[in-house]
């Protein structure tokens, strides 16, 4: 029953369904990879996104794709807050206090919105929803495959930022060594907070081109959050290449192993795969030796 | 836990603190029933998952259940014994989440509880509350095993797995038969929880007895983030009709990937489908909703109080979903119940439930007779999307509408 006519369509939808798991692991590659800050908020920021990329169209009728120039700034400011006047002054530099600390803004961001909106699932019905690329043997839903490209171009934006300005040259110092930054003139706490904040746009974007296809309530974000660990450890804890090629990866086992092994057992590949390179590769498939 | 932001004044608050105060420095704990007098409210446990992946059906039910609580409360309360308080919990969707509400409720001195929704929360909750021999109206759980352990304690208003199954199977057949038998060939897609798994059992041991051939039966977790794969394996598998039986979001993430896939199909005929039968899902996907059938807990489109309950929800912003008349049902058939028993005791309340002929619902359903905690009156009805509206085209005696079928392409 598994022909090629069914192989090459579930490889693709992997492909699709793993740029999505990028767009979720790059903003947390960053935060989890760079700063070592476990981010329990990640979903949490991510549900609020795309309550966000929803009303958005609701109520102003601005499309996703629209929004996400909106939205990308404001949540870039959003976390920059949350880490320079929260997450850092509560967490003293002590990085069990930032668990608990985002751990705590995840249970208030989801508790918030369940109180503002109730958990109704929602989804938005734009008038391209239901168009398909054909490819022959498949058809694509038009919104995985834009998110598919759109994933590239933050992956490069990010990539770009991170090597060729002086921010990124400064979130890497930190990363490497914090007291050696700081006694060179960088203010720690400005590149934290920089970083909360990229890694926070990053999740923006991930939900505008996540919410043309898919729905929204207050957990929906826990649904890619362990996922997106997964990538980050997988792909090497801040390699923004890493996060990438691994989400694919990831997209790609799931799908197969749901195919081959029945939906139930899909995300079991997932771990499977994750155990099998970390044996090989203890830093990730991108990750700098120690 | 009330859901009110201010249950007391200044005044009440002092009030009962000083009673609970007085109670406590004199040593005398009694069970609240016993305390109870004229006048003072009944407490009802009102449990349901409205927090996790089942929140959207909970917060329905608990909607369904404190509207017919408000109504029963500005008439005045129960005849005789005053008015129902509602002790809301969350059950987290997870049974150990709902056995530890029951836990807090009977603490709380509740005369009985509703609720659960899940039937493996159900499962957990009526047998906790067994323990305590605390009355259970279960609202929706369709397991038949939460009524086939002899629990004394449990009933249930809505119909079971095994009426269902039969009552859809019967329908389909008969559905297929009229259409000059154009179908021959089934999937099912089904969540893999107790109660997904537990219809896709059925339905494989019956529908080869009602002619048709099941090609595959695709089990899937909730939540499921993707339907791609599940669609390509309809797609190959090129069955007439799919029977979906899953959750509300996986229903509608599953109805829509099919559409982009462009799926060809006869029917789509759910049992017990999570969104075929949703007004928001008409509402949102009306052409991915079109024409698909469901065999499922419906109210009578016939009855005025149900029409009125219907624009009543719908006022407050809400969808008419079946877990908000379910409830809505199950709290009348407690307060009918309890004005019976004239008391809030636990064991006289069990016994009114046990003998209860409860007609005042909303339900199209016979006369209630409860036999082992099962009411025998209850029954699904068949359903169809037709003109962006939800019609009943099965059984005749309260369908508003003729089936459609095999779907137009």
């Amino acid at each position: 029953m598994l022909s090629s006519a069914i192989l090459f369509p579930a490889v693709l939808n992997g492909l699709l369904t793993g740029a999505v798991y990028a767009l979720v692991a790059l903003g947390l590659t960053l935060i989890y990879g760079v700063l070592h800050i476990i981010n329990f908020a990640h979903g949490a920021l991510l549900s609020a996104a795309m309550f966000a990329a929803f009303f958005a169209f609701r109520l102003l009728g601005i499309d996703p794709y629209v929004a996400v120039f909106l939205l990308a700034p404001l949540f870039f400011t959003f976390g920059y807050a949350l880490q320079r006047f929260i997450i850092g002054p509560a967490s003293h530099r002590n990085d069990r206090n930032m668990l608990l600390v985002t751990l705590g803004i995840a249970v208030v961001i989801e508790n918030a919105l369940l109180y503002a909106f109730r958990a109704d699932t929602r989804t938005i019905d734009v008038p391209y929803a239901f168009e398909t690329v054909n490819f022959g043997f498949t058809f694509l839903a038009v919104p995985r495959v834009i998110g598919f490209a759109a994933v590239f171009v933050v992956a490069l934006a990010l990539w770009l930022i991170m090597n060729c300005t002086d921010i990124g040259r400064a979130i890497r110092a930190v990363a490497k060594e914090r007291l050696g930054a700081e006694l060179v003139g960088i203010d720690v706490a400005h590149v934290y907070a920089m970083t909360f904040g990229l890694g926070t746009a990053c999740v923006a974007v991930a939900a505008c081109l996540l919410i043309p296809n898919y729905y929204v309530n207050p957990s929906v974000g826990n649904a890619f959050v362990l996922v997106a660990f997964t990538i980050v450890v997988l792909g090497g804890m801040g390699s923004v290449p890493g996060a990438l090629i691994g989400a694919l990866l990831i997209g790609v086992v799931e799908s197969l192993s749901g195919l081959f092994l029945g939906e139930s057992l899909g995300q079991v590949g997932i771990f499977v795969i994750f155990i099998a390179v970390l044996l090989v590769r203890p830093n990730g498939l991108f990750g700098a030796r120690a | 836990m009330s859901d009110q932001k201010f249950p007391f004044s200044r005044r009440q608050f002092l009030a009962t603190t000083a009673i609970g105060a007085a109670v406590a420095a004199t040593g005398s704990v009694a069970m609240p029933s016993v305390l109870r007098a004229q006048g003072t409210p009944v407490k009802l446990g009102v449990l349901h998952p409205v927090t996790g992946a089942l929140s959207y059906s909970g917060q329905q039910g608990r909607l369904g259940a404190t509207t017919a609580i408000e109504e029963i409360n500005a008439a005045g309360g129960v005849k005789g014994l005053g008015k129902i308080d509602a002790v809301l919990g969350d059950a987290q969707s997870t049974p150990e989440g709902g056995t530890a509400e029951v836990e807090k409720m009977n603490s709380a001195g509740v005369a009985c509880v509703v609720g659960g929704y899940a039937s493996n929360i159900c499962l957990a909750t009526t047998q906790a509350a067994a323990r305590y021999e605390l009355p259970y109206v279960v609202d929706v759980g369709v397991a038949d095993g939460i009524v086939t352990r002899g629990l004394k304690n449990t009933f249930r208003f809505g119909p079971g797995f095994g009426v269902i199954s039969k009552t859809a199977l019967a329908n389909l057949a008969a559905i297929n038969d009229h259409a000059g038998k154009p179908a021959k060939t089934v999937m099912i897609v089904h969540e893999d929880s107790l109660f997904g798994s537990g219809l896709a059992k059925l339905l494989n041991a019956q529908l080869p007895q009602q002619g048709f051939q099941i090609l595959e039966t695709i089990p899937h977790p909730t939540p499921t983030r993707d339907f791609n794969n599940v669609v390509l394996k309809i797609k190959a598998q090129n069955p007439d009709i799919v029977i979906p039986a899953n959750y509300y979001n996986e229903y509608v993430l599953l109805a829509r990937t099919m559409r982009q896939q462009q799926i060809k199909l006869k029917g789509i005929y759910s049992v017990l489908g999570g969104a075929a039968s949703s007004y928001k899902f008409v509402k949102e996907f009306p052409e991915a909703a079109k024409f698909i059938m469901d065999c499922n807990h419906w109210f009578d489109p016939r009855n005025e109080k149900a029409q009125a309950l219907k624009k009543k929800v719908e006022g407050k912003g809400q969808f008419f979903t079946y877990e908000v008349y379910m409830n809505y049902s199950c709290v009348y058939l407690i307060a009918d119940a309890l004005q019976r028993a004239a008391s809030a005791d636990r064991a006289k309340l069990t016994a009114a439930l046990a003998s209860s002929t409860f007609a005042g619902h909303v339900m199209p359903y016979g006369p209630t007779k409860f036999v082992n905690g099962q009411n025998e009156g209850a029954a699904p009805v068949n359903t169809q999307v037709l003109d962006n509206d939800i019609k009943v085209i099965l059984p005749p005696s309260f369908a508003n509408a003729k089936p459609i079928f095999p779907m137009p392409a």
